[in-house]
């Protein structure tokens, strides 16, 4: 639906300077009906990369296409038009004050040139979809946060187009609000077979609605897949520091203080399971138990689910001799799960 | 008390007073109100950016709002000839006032338009709008609050300025002033005067406040 290809974007500096690369060859390809998410401190470029899909930014370099039309080369009439298919909504919601709630939602369609009663006739099924029926005739300023991004996205939906960009839409919203309104734009990904694009600094919007992310720093792209695989296996460390948090892969500190990287005198290896997907399940944990004899002490556990599968973690310390601990790791990669060793835990009194 | 044709001259002068703004004042906005727009939209990183022509159009506004009031109606009596005909009275004085008045309200518009938030007109860009449809359908309304609160401002402007072209035979309660209280020493005749141009100046503040207040919708009560 969507394809960038090595996107750069360099801005000129002023007064001489070196140019600044906003931008860096990006490659992303966005399936039709898919959520993508793109994840990036502030300042990774995530704005700027959202913004040439729709040509509000136009890339230096670089080919975009949506919907199989090559947006670089059109014309500003043709891009005008092209845009009418691709709606946006925003951080802050940008709803005109000076119109109420329904002729915020007919804004995009007035100037398309629809009809008066046509216009009707599209904008009330939008407010019934986005639930704000009853305040067809209110101001943004009397509408909460949650409310106000509702209308963003009724306008944004106004033009039946076919891609939804999102620029942080969620992130001037409190948890709940934040909750529902994700919902919403899951319905509405699965109700009209929409593709959204969406642009977060919140792990928790990727984990909760997006099915590929790509994770963006300094004007790239450092890693980019389906969520169930960045979040099980994020290979970047900024990745894993998104990652952490969300699914909680840490240890207790009064743990952590005990764990080394070298083994010490009466140490046990600490190790972390990975089950992921269907494995999720598997009993490793006894079978070692069972078969080799190795007790094993559950420092920290948590299963969790990412776009509906199933992720565990698990972080034991081994309490017997090399070998076991050796035989112990060869079980869990023969169960196909995945094994690390984290450290080293010295004795609690030391 | 005040003969009743004092008061017979305080009315015409109050009546030759409005003329005078209000007509000025149309279009001084009927020119400024565009120029302002022109102005806003034309700056660095807007939507029409055109260095050239806001740097003219600009120059020429500064030089209007730089020049005192009452050299510039001096100054452009030839002009004030051509159009009314004559430089004295009630309609020759509304040539120099609208030159002033234009300009200054130019300069209001441009800043009610600038102070509309840049995400509307990358939301209604991302909508596919035009320049002149962002403009018309955005900006003005948006900065209509900003642009009543300028329409104020210059009202009261305008209503000071009519009185100094009283000074230069210009008609108007300045010019009551000036040759009753002034020049034949008639205080009272100055007292009237300056109560009227003070309830005359509290009447249009409060009525643009009013409507400034009507058609801003950012501080409703939810």
């Amino acid at each position: 639906m969507i394809t960038l290809t090595n996107i750069h974007k360099t801005y000129a500096a002023r007064g001489g300077g070196a140019s600044v690369h906003a931008l860096a060859d990006i490659d992303l390809s966005i399936g039709r009906g898919e959520v993508f998410g793109i994840i990036g401190r502030s300042g990774a470029g995530k704005s700027t990369l959202l913004r040439t899909v729709n040509l509000l930014e136009s890339p230096s370099s670089g080919s975009v296409t949506v919907d199989g039309v090559e947006m670089t080369t059109l014309s500003a009439a043709e891009l005008r038009k092209a845009r009418h298919s691709i709606g946006m909504i925003f951080q802050h919601f940008n709803l005109l004050s000076s119109r109420t709630v329904f002729d915020n939602v007919a804004l995009p369609l007035e100037l398309a040139g629809m009809a008066g009663a046509e216009i009707r006739k599209t904008v009330e099924p939008l407010l019934d979809l986005v639930g704000l029926a009853d305040k067809r005739d209110r101001y943004p300023a009397e509408l909460s946060g949650g409310q106000k991004q509702r209308v963003g996205i009724a306008r944004a939906l106004a033009s039946k187009p076919k891609v939804l960009l999102s620029d942080e839409a969620t992130s001037a919203l409190d948890p709940e609000t934040t909750t529902q309104i994700l919902h919403l734009l899951a319905d509405i990904n699965r109700r009209l077979g929409l593709t959204i694009v969406l642009i977060t600094h919140e792990i928790a919007v990727i984990k909760e609605i997006c099915h590929k992310v790509a994770v963006m720093e300094n004007g790239r792209v450092i890693e980019q897949g389906p969520v169930f695989d960045i979040f099980a296996h994020p290979k970047h460390p900024t990745t894993r520091s998104f990652v952490d948090p969300v699914i909680n892969r840490g240890i207790p500190d009064s743990l952590r203080d005990r764990l080394s990287h070298q083994p010490g005198p009466g140490s046990n290896p600490v190790l972390r399971i990975t089950f992921t997907g269907e494995k999720a399940t598997t009993p490793v944990i006894s079978a070692i138990s069972r078969q080799l004899n190795l007790d094993l002490n559950i420092w920290h556990g948590q299963i969790d689910e990412i776009q509906g599968a199933p992720f565990g973690t698990l972080v034991v310390e081994a309490l017997g001799d090399t070998a076991k601990v050796e035989a112990a790791i060869a079980l869990v990669k023969e169960n196909n799960l995945g094994v690390e060793v984290l450290g080293h835990a010295l004795p609690a009194n030391h | 008390m005040l003969s009743p044709q004092i008061i017979d001259l305080l009315i015409k002068g109050l009546i030759d007073t409005l003329q005078m703004v209000a007509v000025s004042g149309a279009i001084g906005t009927l020119i400024g109100l565009p120029i302002g727009v022109m102005l806003a939209v034309t700056g660095r990183g807007e939507l029409l950016q055109n260095f050239a022509f806001n740097k003219v159009m600009g120059a020429v506004v500064n030089m209007t709002r730089s020049t005192p009031f009452i050299i510039l109606v001096v100054a452009i009596i030839p002009f004030t000839r051509l159009i009314a005909g004559t430089s004295i009275g009630t309609n020759a004085a509304i040539v120099p006032l609208t030159v002033a008045a234009a300009p200054f309200i130019a300069r209001v518009v441009e800043n009610a338009v600038r102070e509309v938030d840049r995400g509307l007109v990358e939301a209604a860009q991302a909508m596919g709008a035009t320049p002149f449809q962002i403009i018309r359908k955005v900006l003005l309304p948006e900065a209509l609050p900003g642009i009543v609160a300028g329409l104020t401002l210059s009202a009261v402007s305008l209503i000071g300025y009519s009185a100094m072209v009283g000074a230069v035979g210009g008609g108007g309660l300045g010019d009551l002033g000036i040759r009753y209280g002034y020049q034949r020493f008639l205080p009272e005749v100055m007292l009237a005067v300056v109560i009227v141009l003070i309830v005359l100046v509290q009447i249009v503040q409060s009525t643009g406040d009013l409507i400034a207040r009507r058609v801003n919708k950012r501080n409703l009560k939810s």
